[in-house]
């Protein structure tokens, strides 16, 4: 490494990050799938049950995880689309854009395994609870993120515009989090909440261990989906024929 | 410039009454169809009155979004704007408030008049006249964001609210905040220097991104 350093502005051209892409997500699907599997069998079998409820707290281990890169993926959208709208790089706004899905879809997850969470624990599918309503707006801020973008046909304008939205959206994230926390204080209809839940080592551990494999997959699928944007984009590009024969 | 601008916005829309009148008339029927969907206990339409006048006010704004920069996109008068030496900032900041005078102020002064069918008591009423009148200019400079990136696309008019409803939310918690602490009967302060904050915040924030998304959208 410290002999060559790598160029990586080699890397921000679509034409040269299409083959290493290509090489790298093998390196990050693989440990991702040996991480889940590692992740679930600790979740299923080491971890012990809970004493207050039971096992339907093992749904946790995909639902904590997915929330966080629900979260974290928008941040990482939107840093993406700044840094492709200012310095005009097309590889990072291509990013922006196949960030989004994944992020959209952790997010659903994250608020599926919450209702089938909060049947058993709670006794009720559905809690306008702080955390949730957060989860369900930063949902419909991703949809407004993509469904923007697919509406316009001239790539170009669709990640600038894109990019403004998801920085706007960004400032109001934490604007957006406090007024529902602010809120639902406010009513205090269903105040439910998670205390009185400790974690046992193992637990953390296969938490710990599936958000790893989250990572992974997210980086390795957000690469799959970067491909098939250049490839889309690139169509004309000769160096994309050439790299498909 | 700014003043001009405002007139000239302002003429325009009152050479086009029938549409701000469509957006008034439209927020009284959302009102008031609350009352005949729920039921006329009054106890019942007091404790909802304070959402549905605010989610009533979010939605009608929405729908005379088009129209701040729409119709000078598609006479090419925005692109003019835009070439002028002055600030982008103030002229999305000038249509922008010509916008809130013509389509939101109206709500703001009918407000009061359908609070009444919510049986709402005086105090409730002007709480809700002064939670209008410091949140309805968030709804348009924030608005006119969304506006600004769906210019001249399809189905702009369905995209500008998956955009801008979303963002909308802190109004709305707050604004409604405010009014249903004056009904309960403690103090509405808080919500209304909240609202206040997300007003300065977002008058200095929002144009900005406003006039980024313009200069995309018309390039």
């Amino acid at each position: 490494m410290s002999k060559h350093r790598i160029n990586w502005y080699k890397y921000a051209a679509p034409a040269n990050f299409y083959p290493l892409a290509g090489k790298m997500i093998p390196v990050f699907a693989i440990p991702a799938a040996i991480l889940f599997v590692a992740g679930l069998y600790v979740g299923f079998f080491v971890a012990p049950t809970d004493a207050v409820q039971g096992e339907s707290y093992r749904i946790l281990f995909i639902h904590v995880p997915a929330a966080w890169m629900g979260m974290f993926l928008y941040v990482l959208m939107a840093v993406y689309a700044g840094i492709g709208w200012a310095f005009n790089a097309r590889l990072a706004s291509m990013m922006a854009t196949a960030i989004a899905t994944t992020g959209a879809i952790f997010t659903f997850i994250s608020l599926v395994t919450g209702s089938l969470w909060g049947r058993p624990a709670w006794g009720v599918w559905w809690v306008w609870d702080a955390r949730l309503t957060s989860t369900l707006i930063l949902l419909f801020l991703y949809i407004g993120f993509i469904s923007l973008q697919s509406s316009i046909d001239d790539w170009r304008r669709a990640d600038r515009a894109g990019a403004v939205l998801a920085l706007v959206g960004v400032v109001n994230v934490p604007i957006i989090y406090f007024s529902v926390q602010w809120w639902n204080s406010l009513h205090q209809g269903a105040t439910i909440t998670k205390s009185s839940f400790k974690m046992a080592p193992s637990m953390a551990a296969a938490m710990l261990i599936l958000l790893g494999a989250c990572w992974l997959y997210s980086i390795a699928v957000v690469l799959v989906r970067v491909r098939y944007i250049i490839r889309e984009r690139e169509q004309e590009a000769p160096w994309l024929a050439e790299a498909t024969a | 410039m700014f003043g001009w601008l405002v007139w000239r916005d302002l003429i325009l829309a009152w050479r086009r009454r029938a549409d701000v009148l469509a957006t008034l008339f439209f927020f009284i029927i959302v009102v008031s169809l609350f009352p005949l969907g729920i039921g006329p206990e009054r106890e019942t339409l007091r404790t909802i009155a304070p959402g549905v006048v605010w989610v009533a006010a979010l939605l009608a704004s929405m729908l005379s979004l088009g129209r701040i920069f729409g119709n000078d996109y598609q006479d090419g008068t925005l692109e003019q704007l835009l070439l002028t030496p002055q600030p982008a900032y103030l002229v999305v900041l000038a249509k922008v408030l010509a916008h809130w005078i013509v389509a939101e102020l109206p709500l703001v002064v009918i407000a009061p008049v359908l609070g009444l069918q919510f049986g709402l008591s005086q105090n409730g009423l002007a709480i809700v006249v002064v939670s209008l009148l410091l949140g309805t200019p968030v709804l348009s400079v924030i608005g006119s964001v969304g506006a600004a990136l769906t210019l001249g696309l399809r189905a702009a008019n369905v995209l500008v609210a998956l955009l801008v409803l979303p963002l909308y939310i802190p109004v709305l918690i707050f604004g409604s905040g405010a009014v249903q602490a004056s009904v309960t009967g403690s103090s509405p302060q808080a919500w209304l220097l909240l609202l206040g904050a997300t007003l300065i915040v977002s008058l200095v924030f929002a144009p900005w991104a406003t006039s980024a998304a313009l200069r995309i959208s018309v390039e």
